[in-house]
């Protein structure tokens, strides 16, 4: 059994994993939107970076990924503090994934619904925030917060930067009390229900917009 | 900064050995997990409810735990139950039992997009047990689920860089190991990403071509 301390201490680790993660999906959702944006945009150059951008963070694991920002980018000059790396690194994996989410959205949208807006005089952002962007909202929230899950369940990567983490803690947890199943059991059902109430959320979400569409 | 190339070249075989390591634990554990997926659909679209409840949330739990934690779980806390297993076989069985989980709700998927009326005439036709499994759903079943496969094949190879925390020599493994040696960290985990990126770019590949294939399959037999 886990002593009342080393709960607490655990409790630690599961407020870092949430401030990262909410940060990282906060920031990670508008950048994607912003990438889609490019990779769907007129401009080639832009559209080949940004397609490029998303195939190749999507592709490299996120350990990996962590380590590059961490460990290899202060050689080209950009370095930064554990914490502001792993919250960086969630960033941008992150919005590389979102990204593929909204242009599939945006890629399935009629053409004939934005060409009715701008004929009624909307302009084209107008048209975009008011027109495309709450349908589309409501068609990616799904895979939306099945990415949210994927990235909850990579993040204890940051660990490996020396973010103690809900992994991590348990990890220290077992070694320090040389009883490694109850904390690790413990991690456990605490992911399991921050993933749990997450999907659940999603489905009372997801009937309540499609309730006020029909 | 001097980009170090020869270091990079000196150390190749690190990173192909590495990159080896990776290829193999993800194909032999990606195969495994098939199989026990596909023995996970038995209960999982059992007639019971009762028993296809108990798999589903057996799946589902699996699906909820992180890849680290698993193999945390299998490298420092199965020996406190007396099993002991070196890191190849912790790295195998982290890898076979996280992916299982997902495999077998794949084929759940793919099972319940399968009109029932096919088993149906199936079974009018004398077909039944093994040989209806053989013959007439698996097949179908995995075509449609080939390229969600594929999909999970990816997230497999990227899940497996956690491995080198309980070090696993795989291909992040060997990247950190050359840029501690060397301090070349930009160079040696820039070769690594792009290894990774070759390694998920050509399973989409092949992916897509398996979809074409088999979409020529079903014409011919359709």
């Amino acid at each position: 059994m886990l002593s009342p301390t080393a709960l607490l201490d655990l409790l630690t680790g599961v407020g870092t994993t949430v401030a990262v993660c909410s940060i990282a999906i906060a920031a990670g959702m508008p950048l994607g939107l912003l990438i889609a944006a490019g990779r769907t945009g007129k401009n080639p150059i832009l559209r080949l970076v940004c397609g490029l951008y998303a195939s190749f963070v999507r592709a490299v694991p996120l350990v990996t990924f962590v380590m590059l920002i961490y460990f290899g980018l202060p050689a080209i000059g950009l370095a930064f503090d554990p914490l502001p790396a792993s919250v960086f690194a969630l960033s941008l994996n992150t919005a590389a994934f979102n990204s593929e989410i909204w242009r599939a959205g945006i890629a399935d949208f009629s053409r004939g619904q934005i060409e009715a807006a701008r004929a009624f005089g909307m302009t084209p952002r107008l048209a975009f925030w008011r027109i495309m962007f709450p349908q589309i909202w409501r068609k990616s929230l799904p895979p939306l917060v099945n990415e949210i899950t994927l990235l909850i369940k990579a993040s204890p990567a940051i660990a490996v930067i020396g973010i103690v983490d809900l992994t991590r803690k348990a990890r220290q947890i077992a070694e320090t009390t040389y009883e490694p199943l109850p904390a690790f059991f413990a991690a456990v059902l605490i992911y399991g229900v921050v993933l749990l109430a997450l999907v659940a959320a999603a489905r009372l979400l997801e009937r309540r917009l499609s309730a006020r569409t029909a | 900064m001097n980009f170090r190339l020869d270091v990079l070249w000196h150390e190749a075989p690190q990173f192909a050995a590495g990159f080896g390591n990776t290829v193999w634990l993800c194909g032999v554990s990606m195969i495994l997990s098939l199989v026990l997926g596909a023995l996970f659909l038995a209960p999982l679209t059992s007639r019971r409810p009762a028993v296809r409840r108990l798999a589903q949330a057996v799946v589902d739990a699996g699906r909820c735990i992180p890849f680290l934690l698993l193999a945390y779980i299998v490298y420092f806390a199965l020996p406190a139950v007396g099993i002991v297993l070196n890191k190849w076989s912790a790295a195998l069985t982290t890898l076979v039992f996280y992916n299982t989980a997902y495999m077998a709700e794949i084929l759940r998927g793919g099972w319940v997009s399968i009109p029932v009326e096919q088993m149906e005439t199936a079974r009018a036709f004398g077909y039944s047990g093994f040989l209806l499994l053989r013959r007439i759903m698996l097949p179908q079943v995995l075509i449609a689920v080939g390229p969600v496969i594929g999909n999970q094949l990816i997230q497999l190879i990227k899940d497996s860089a956690f491995l080198f925390i309980i070090t696993v020599p795989e291909l992040t493994f060997a990247a950190n190991y050359v840029q501690s040696y060397y301090f070349i960290p930009f160079e040696s985990f820039l070769v690594s990403t792009l290894l990774y990126w070759i390694l998920c770019a050509s399973v989409e590949l092949l992916v897509q071509r398996s979809e074409r294939w088999a979409s020529l399959v079903r014409r011919n037999h359709g």
